[in-house]
């Protein structure tokens, strides 16, 4: 739990820098847009229409979309930026709702009054309408903070901290304590903000100024230490740290770990891990420069990115091309494999594999039709269940798909008799699993690689060279070693990889 | 000039004139157009034909705001602002002329002595600083006149301002504003539907019957020398009413006797 509590500092301020500015600049945009729609009666219903159907989009595919539509505009599409952007279109309907609601509702006498005595349009607007919306304005300001907080707790998988880090992170390795952190510390947050506002509220409404000073006090504060913890790191002329990605599973977040303590160690550059990326972007965030390295797969690389078919090639092949090409194509230098290698497996329990005399493939073919096998989501949709059942004629009484979680256990409890696992999974040991031999290369090989963004090849070759010595240093017993250690044992990704480093005796 | 809204003509062919320092009176029943010609005159509302001159200046040459800080304009319906206290309801259109601080707070205490917010049982500070929502009705249309009379207007435009108060409030306000009048030698346009009230402050009276003007004249002209029958008609109500109460209040006593 401390070491939780520990991150606590960097993750709050970074969702509260989030959620302030987004909501900040929401409602400098929304309470003028409202005002316009109010004063040119066909835009009213256009503008808002528009408003609610950003509200429709689900938050976590809002936030996602701005990744590309950030990126085909030349600008920053991983961290920062696109979860800012998302999470400000998400505040606007409430503002701009109450905006429009706000002035429709002011006592036509009232405003014939301000005409009366002699305003301006643009002064009944500021000493009269606006003044009188504004206990709606600010309920709606109420609405859009609660919101944003909670939504703001998404924005990890585009690349920004926030404390949805722990409630990913937590999801992924089974770290129920760092949910239970990240849960209840955007609770606080959004209760905290819902009070402050809320007293803002009421004293705009009752026209009672302590109330009206105390919480705009209390939010200018909020304010001024976001813009100032915002700020500060952008004067800081020092450079920045190296940037290393992580996806969304267990050994992501212990070899992004491995690498930023790895690259401290020898080279004395501070560094920075953005975990949970989501699968497709981490690669275009190398790409464009937005992280400078992380690990992904030969596999994913060839056939995702590559877009190749799998055709039987060998390892070295498969590796030798995916080189050549992500030289070639983005600049992106391919420093060498880790030494193990993570891909689809078949995997059953070793007393039944030892009984049947199973340990490859090919030995289960007879027995297949009498077997349910069981996989992840994904798998019974991806090429790789194509090529088994081509290459080896397999055919199975019946598939069931699940998560990956309950994969397993259902394997253990003989809910199924095979499952898809994975091949550095820490509970293929845990659960005592014979992990059956590709005897006919059906699968691609998945190699872990490490990647390096084009300009961490031009200016920090130190970095790069540094990398050099984890070469083939991770075998995939100790990687499903550390996987096991993060998922069974609940230690922290942090703890396992710094082990991982003292055991191999670096400097 | 005219009004026509749509289909609807509100005020037809109507031509008068409203010497200085005279009040007149705009009386007529409900839709009879005396509050659409009062709007015409600050240009709260323009008329479809027609002109108003204002000391010989046509006012559709005038801006519509600067105009109407020139004319003071107490409301029907209040129009108080409910976000503002008492002082900044009376300041709002000196504010707006740019006044500064201390002539505006000068000119609220004068106001608020003048139409006798101060002997209250509470101190002129204390009124100033009152938001308008906790007053009485008749305070808050003495805050009305107040806020009219704010920028020194030559010219006042007053719709129906007492309608909405208790009788002996009613009256006290009405003796107000003509002691106020008369101190400061206003001009006044006074739109009401109550004969009475008509009687006793105008100086003049135009009476308006579906959106024409039926005759104007004084008082005792009008009495003595209706020119329609609704303006005889209307000149009898106060009488007729006074008769009716006389008859009511005899016939309980006699009941009350026997």
């Amino acid at each position: 739990m401390s070491d939780q509590l520990a991150l606590l500092p960097e993750y709050l301020t970074a969702h509260l820098q989030l959620s302030l500015l987004a909501l900040a600049l929401g409602a400098l945009v929304s309470v003028p847009l409202g005002v316009i729609a109010t004063r040119i009666s066909w835009l009213e219903q256009p503008v808002l229409g528009a408003a609610s159907i950003i509200q429709t989009i689900p938050s976590l595919a809002l936030l996602a979309v701005m990744v590309p539509v950030l990126a085909a505009i030349n600008l920053q599409s991983i961290g920062f930026l696109p979860a800012f952007v998302g999470l400000m279109l998400y505040s606007i309907l409430p503002i701009l709702r109450n905006t429009v609601t706000g002035i429709a509702g002011v006592d036509p006498a009232l405003i014939e009054a301000a005409r009366g005595v002699g305003m301006t349009p643009r002064q009944q607007l500021f000493r009269v309408e606006l003044p009188l919306a504004a206990p709606v304005i600010v309920a709606g300001l109420r609405t859009s903070a609660v919101w944003i907080v909670g939504t703001a707790t998404l924005s990890t998988p585009v690349g920004a901290t926030s404390l949805g880090n722990y409630i990913f992170s937590g999801l992924q390795t089974r770290n129920y304590n760092a949910v239970l952190v990240g849960c209840a510390a955007a609770a606080a947050l959004a209760i905290l903000l819902d009070g402050i506002i809320f007293a803002l509220e009421h004293g705009v409404r009752l026209r009672k100024r302590a109330y009206t000073a105390g919480a705009s006090l209390a939010l200018a504060a909020l304010f001024a230490y976001t813009v100032v913890t915002f700020a500060l790191p952008l004067l800081d002329d020092s450079g920045r740290p190296i940037r290393i990605g992580a996806k969304t599973f267990t050994e992501q977040y212990i070899l992004s770990e491995l690498l930023a303590r790895h690259i401290e160690r020898q080279t004395g550059l501070e560094t920075e891990v953005l975990s949970s990326l989501g699968s497709t972007v981490a690669y275009d965030a190398l790409r464009s420069g937005q992280i400078d390295l992380y690990v992904d797969y030969s596999g994913t690389i060839w056939a995702t990115v590559m877009n190749r078919p799998s055709l039987g090639e060998s390892r070295s092949q498969v590796l030798r091309e995916v080189t050549q090409w992500t030289k070639e194509t983005h600049g992106v230098t391919l420093v060498g494999t880790l030494g193990f290698e993570n891909s689809y497996v078949l995997a059953m329990p070793e007393s039944e594999a030892e009984r049947l005399r199973i340990s490859t493939i090919g030995d289960l073919v007879p027995y297949a039709s009498g077997m349910e096998i069981g996989g992840d989501y994904e798998f019974f949709a991806r090429a790789e269940w194509v090529a088994l059942q081509d290459t080896y004629g397999l055919e199975f009484a019946d598939r069931r798909a699940m998560d990956s979680s309950l994969m397993y256990q259902a394997v253990e409890l003989g809910n199924v008799d095979i499952i898809s696992a994975y091949t550095t999974d820490g509970r293929i040991d845990a659960l005592s699993l014979r992990v059956l031999e590709d005897d006919r290369n059906a699968i691609p090989p998945y190699d872990a690689i490490l990647l390096t963004s084009p300009g961490l090849a031009r200016e920090r070759r130190e970095v790069i060279a540094s990398l050099k010595a984890l070469i083939d240093t991770i075998s995939a017993p100790n990687m499903r070693k550390m996987n096991r250690a993060v998922d069974e044992d609940k230690r922290s990704p942090y703890e396992v990889a710094m082990e991982f480093l003292e055991s191999e005796g670096r400097p | 000039m005219s009004k026509r809204f749509g289909e609807l003509e509100a005020v037809t062919s109507l031509s008068l004139t409203v010497e200085p320092g005279e009040l007149l009176v705009l009386l007529g029943g409900s839709g009879s157009g005396k509050t659409t010609t009062l709007k015409m005159v600050n240009r709260l509302i323009d008329p479809s034909a027609g002109a108003i001159l204002l000391d010989g200046e046509n006012i559709a040459d005038i801006e519509p705001h600067a105009l109407r800080r020139r004319i003071g304009y107490v409301f029907q319906r209040l129009g108080l602002f409910p976000h503002m206290s008492v002082a900044e309801n009376i300041a709002v259109t000196p504010s707006l002329l740019g006044w500064d601080a201390e002539r505006i707070s000068e000119r609220v205490d004068e106001l608020l002595r003048l139409v006798e917010l101060d002997t209250e049982t509470e101190t002129k500070h204390e009124m100033r600083d009152r938001p308008v929502t906790e007053l009485s009705g008749g305070q808050q249309q003495r805050v009305g006149v107040a806020r009219a009379l704010a920028a020194k207007p030559k010219l006042m435009l007053l719709d129906e301002p007492f309608g909405a108060l208790d009788p002996i409030t009613h009256e006290r306000l009405q003796h107000s504003f003509v002691r106020i009048r008369k101190e400061l030698d206003l001009t006044a346009i006074f739109v009401t539907h109550d004969m009475l009230e008509a009687l006793l402050m105008g100086d003049r009276i135009a009476v308006m019957h579906e959106g024409r003007l039926a005759q104007i004249g004084t008082p005792s002209e009008l009495m003595q020398a209706p020119a329609t029958e609704y303006v005889e008609q209307l000149m009898r109500t106060p009488k007729r009413q006074a008769d009716a109460v006389e008859r009511l209040l005899r016939t309980r006593d006699d009941e009350v006797v026997s």
